[in-house]
């Protein structure tokens, strides 16, 4: 991939659509958003109450992927400073390349489709060793397979649904990385299950500090 | 003879955005290189799906014997086809391919995958952990089998029946290579198809089977000693024609 400078993301334009649709999932988001700042959940609220009925598009799917690379990228990243085995760095280091590369692409369509793309919240996460980095690391990449494959069908563009796929298959690769990793089994299921936004939010809401 | 790899027939792709390998598809004159290809009467089953996904049902030649209908009936708006939201018609990449073709192929792909892990076991060639991954492996694509059997009924299309098939199955280096290509093949054949399905639920339940797919591959990668991610960060998808290329080769006449 040549996606060598990933631009700084711009500031990032709130837009909360569809505000009465969705007033459950405002609620507890906004609640959230009380707590850690209302920026950090920008992107996780507009895209749940998307996905309840008011499409914000092609561009608010994108910044919730990018929301996911982002904490991906900054996952990896944080787990290398941690005293890890070999192999473990190895993989850390080739998996949080592969997520820069999506958060890349991934500002491209933004910019393509005349979205803006989010800015990067600051995160925390609950590792301290080897063991506490694979086991979060399984979580992240099989909610990040569920989450592609639930938003990908609400996806217009050929173009973009294409490079979803794109990535998420990747996505899939790493959660057998990881699982390999671990000595688990790599194919537990025939079928990945899909996620829709809300319960993504929820899942990756603990480790977004700001 | 040798046969191109799967890596040597995907490796002319672009890497990003994928796109390119929709026009081999709409070529009508590759199209009847497949014809030549493919051309014995007793092949009919697998070769049907195949030419009627890479034809359409179009302005050639064909017979209309295919199994998976018409040009441009879109098999969701019968009313026996149940799945009622449809994405937005698109006329470019999913011009002259039905969801039922797809499935059809993607059928297709899961028979000579199953009966590829079920020769794999039979062959003793495997034991301990590797031959529970094998199994694993091969009762996935039974269930994929089964699921699209059953969604191409649901649609009203036909069942292709399951190809011949003969892999060469010597060593345990050599299966797990050849395993790799398979299912790293199968990934890029869900990939390549995944922007032309006009279902919202046939194409929930392509991703769904698509990231299983990568699982496997990235798997026999490990297995095999090669990089699970061997395209970097954005999969590359490969066309009909491009697997039919590839997986020609274990399909008995």
């Amino acid at each position: 991939m040549t996606y060598a400078n990933p631009r700084v993301p711009e500031s990032n334009a709130i837009e909360i659509h569809g505000f009465t649709r969705g007033a459950f999932i405002l609620r507890s988001a906004l609640a959230v958003g009380a707590v850690y700042g209302t920026g950090a959940v920008g992107t996780f609220v507009g895209q749940a109450v998307a996905q309840d009925g008011e499409s914000g598009g092609d561009a608010e799917i994108l910044n919730f992927a990018l929301s996911l690379e982002y904490l991906e990228a900054d996952f990896y990243r944080q787990a290398l400073e941690l005293d890890l085995s070999a192999e473990a760095a190895a993989l850390a280091t080739r998996l949080g390349a592969h997520e820069r590369d999506h958060i890349a692409a991934l500002i491209d369509f933004i910019d393509v489709v005349g979205g803006t793309p989010t800015k990067e919240p600051t995160f925390s996460f609950p590792i301290t060793d080897e063991a506490s980095f694979l086991e979060l690391a399984q979580t992240l990449e099989e909610t990040g397979v569920s989450a592609y494959n639930g938003a990908a069908p609400s996806i217009e563009s050929p173009e973009i649904l294409a490079a979803a796929g794109q990535i998420v298959q990747i996505e899939a690769r790493h959660a057998t990385d990881i699982r390999v990793a671990l000595g688990q089994p790599t194919s537990p299921k025939p079928f990945d299950e899909s996620l829709e936004m809300a319960p993504v939010l929820e899942a990756v809401q603990p480790f977004i500090k700001a | 003879m040798h046969d191109p790899s799967l890596e040597q027939v995907t490796k002319s792709l672009p890497r990003y955005p994928a796109g390119a390998m929709e026009e081999l598809d709409r070529d009508p004159s590759s199209r009847k290189r497949f014809l030549s290809m493919v051309g014995g009467a007793g092949t009919a089953t697998v070769f049907a799906t195949f030419l009627a996904a890479c034809g359409g049902g179009s302005d050639d030649d064909d017979e209309g014997s295919t199994a998976g209908g018409d040009s441009g009936t879109d098999p969701t708006a019968s009313p026996a086809g149940g799945a009622t939201a449809t994405r937005e018609p698109n006329p470019d990449p999913k011009e002259g391919t039905t969801d039922l073709e797809i499935l059809g192929y993607a059928l297709s792909l899961e028979q000579l995958e199953a009966a590829f892990y079920a020769d794999v076991i039979e062959s003793d060639l495997f034991t301990g952990a590797d031959l529970g991954t094998i199994k694993q492996f091969g009762e996935d694509e039974q269930v994929h089998l089964e699921l699209l059997e059953a969604t191409i009924k649901k649609l009203g299309g036909e069942v292709p029946v399951a190809p011949k098939t003969k892999f060469p199955l010597t060593s345990q280096a050599g299966v797990l290579k050849l395993a790799s290509e398979l299912e790293n093949g199968g990934a890029a054949a869900y990939l390549g198809q995944a922007n032309r399905i006009r279902s919202k639920e046939v194409l929930a339940a392509a991703l769904s089977i698509h990231t299983v797919e990568a699982r496997h591959a990235a798997t026999l990668n490990s297995l095999a000693g090669l990089p699970p991610e061997p395209q970097g960060a954005f999969a590359v998808p490969a066309s009909m024609e491009q697997i039919l290329t590839f997986v020609q080769r274990f399909i008995v006449p």
